[in-house]
């Protein structure tokens, strides 16, 4: 029995994705949570973008449900509108974004949108939010999801959030995409990176108690793998321990 | 002359059938539900709604069949995921047939600066490489950018901490498209947690939100956004979006969740009674520094 659930081990790994400095477009759930962890322990001057019209550079004080609950905006560095906040992404000034994905696939583009004919959708998943802005516009991003072959899929029906196109080189620069895309898949099983210059998902660490042919065996391709593929690193205690201090209920990590 | 009504004199006199209504500008805060839940109970038609995200108030009224069109970025419940009624409203034509026109944040955030500005679109570089620009006919291509329609609504209804019955509106905290939305939009009803005087409003003329020439309603209702939160005065009610996820999971559990909440409801004071206040209100006050308006 592991002493720690599988959400607070991607929170820790969606931590260790902030650098120190970087301004994070932090966008929802998980990554909230990510962001106090890595604001508290490697990345101390890390600032956090909210679209809602926010900017921090200290965990919020209090549990947040959403990025707009009240104890987000009490000590913020700026609390403005949402274009002022697109406005700094826009100018390639966000360095990491975080995105929420329904359904990815091998070339890291994002499905949040519909599922079958988008006439006659057999899901109607919520939409973009900010995830298509965050996708296009930010320097480098991340997504988190459970892992399900349903969910990682060879290709996605509907690109809403573009990572490698179609995985040929320089797609995003042909397409007129700003920012550099997507760096990594971390799922309830294991992390996913891409190449330097992007293209086509790899395992580089499946979580511990999982198995390199657990992972493919969930992943809707045949996935590649890293030739140092390795375990994922725990939790750390003091990433626990950040973790459990902002999400004391466990809401987004005990569920 | 005073502005200030009942929310039922301002749904009936500026929210008719077949309006585009610009709500939930706030995102998570800030979200209009008085509004909405008053626009249910008038079985107002053929609505269509403009908005970035929207935390379960779009759901509501697409459920309880207000709603032809959906114009914005995001419908679901923020903290639990999914929108039940969008959902069987897309899938299945359940209550009725609904039109999507998907947006991004920054897009729909665009759509409205460009009908505030009285142009007819503006250009940006998001969006390049999505397929929302194969299904919403509201964006284009060219020369190497998005082109985004301006979307121009009829009304835009924004819940605020302060306004005077004029309509000068004081919201503080982040706005979202709040400003673009009530520029862009023919007229804006506001409601308010507090009716104050002109003493304070125009104490801090910064802080108004838009022209008072835009307000054509002001609604004294505390509460009007709960579940929402207000910073200052209410926190998020976490357990109410729950609720809210798990009875309108199914049509009849939505129906049950619509007639205790909405319909055999007849205004907000009286929603507001069924509120445990306690476990929401903020207690813990942090007024900023006043700013110094003096000239002389």
């Amino acid at each position: 029995m592991s002493s720690y659930t599988p959400q607070e081990l991607m929170v820790a790994v969606a931590s260790r994705e902030i650098r120190d400095g970087d301004l994070v477009f932090v966008g929802m759930r998980l990554p909230i949570l990510a962001y106090a962890v890595a604001r508290n322990a490697h990345a101390p001057t890390a600032r956090g973008l909210f679209e809602v019209g926010l900017m921090r550079d200290q965990p919020a004080s209090g549990f947040l449900g959403t990025m707009g609950d009240p104890p987000n905006v009490t000590g913020a560095l700026w609390a403005t509108r949402m274009s002022n906040a697109m406005a700094l992404m826009a100018q390639g000034n966000v360095d990491l974004g975080f995105i929420g994905g329904a359904e990815v696939d091998r070339f890291g583009n994002l499905n949040t949108s519909y599922v079958g004919d988008p006439r006659k959708p057999s899901v109607k998943l919520p939409g973009s939010g900010g995830g298509a802005d965050i996708a296009i516009l930010s320097r480098r991003w991340v997504t988190l999801m459970s892992h399900e072959r349903r969910r990682l899929v060879d290709r996605v029906s509907f690109v809403t959030s573009p990572g490698y196109g179609d995985g040929t080189a320089g797609w995003r620069k042909r397409n007129g995409l700003l920012g550099g895309g997507p760096v990594s898949i971390i799922t309830t099983l294991g992390v996913l990176r891409f190449p330097e210059g992007g293209g086509e998902a790899y395992l580089a660490s499946f979580h511990p108690g999982q198995t390199v042919d657990d992972v493919r065996g969930n992943t809707g391709w045949e996935l590649k793998v890293a030739d140092d593929v390795s375990e994922t690193s725990e939790p750390t205690k003091s990433e626990l321990e950040a973790i459990r201090h902002f999400d004391p209920d466990g809401f987004w990590t005990r569920g | 002359m005073t502005k200030v009504m009942s929310m039922a004199q301002a749904v009936e006199r500026f929210v008719p059938d077949g309006a585009t209504v610009a709500m939930g500008t706030g995102l998570e805060a800030l979200i209009p539900f008085a509004a909405g839940h008053e626009m249910i109970r008038q079985r107002r038609r053929d609505l269509e709604l403009v908005g970035p995200i929207s935390d379960s108030l779009f759901d509501q009224l697409i459920g309880a069949g207000c709603v032809r069109r959906v114009t914005a970025a995001w419908v679901g419940n923020v903290s639990e995921g999914l929108g039940h009624c969008y959902r069987r409203a897309c899938e299945q034509r359940i209550p009725v047939p609904l039109e999507v026109r998907d947006h991004s944040n920054f897009s729909i955030s665009l759509a409205l600066w460009a009908a505030a500005w009285n142009v007819p679109s503006l250009p940006t570089r998001t969006l390049l490489g999505s397929d929302i620009l194969r299904t919403n006919p509201d964006l284009s291509t060219g020369d190497g950018l998005v082109h985004v329609k301006a979307v121009r609504p009829d009304v835009a209804i924004v819940h605020v901490q302060r306004a005077d019955e004029q309509g000068r509106a004081h919201a503080w905290g982040p706005l979202g498209i709040t400003e673009e939305a009530g520029l862009a939009a023919d007229r804006v009803v506001v409601s308010c947690e507090e009716l104050v005087g002109p003493d304070v409003t125009l104490s801090d003329p910064n802080r108004i939100l838009f022209p008072e020439t835009k307000v054509v309603a002001v609604v004294h209702e505390p509460g009007g956004a709960h579940p929402s939160p207000v910073q200052g005065y209410f926190k998020r009610d976490h357990a109410a979006y729950r609720d809210y996820a798990e009875q309108s999971r199914s049509v009849e559990g939505f129906e049950q969740w619509l007639r205790h909440q909405v319909l055999e409801v007849p205004d907000r004071a009286s929603y507001m009674k069924g509120v445990d206040l306690e476990a929401i209100r903020i207690t813990h006050h942090r007024p900023s520094v006043p700013a110094d308006f003096g000239h002389e």
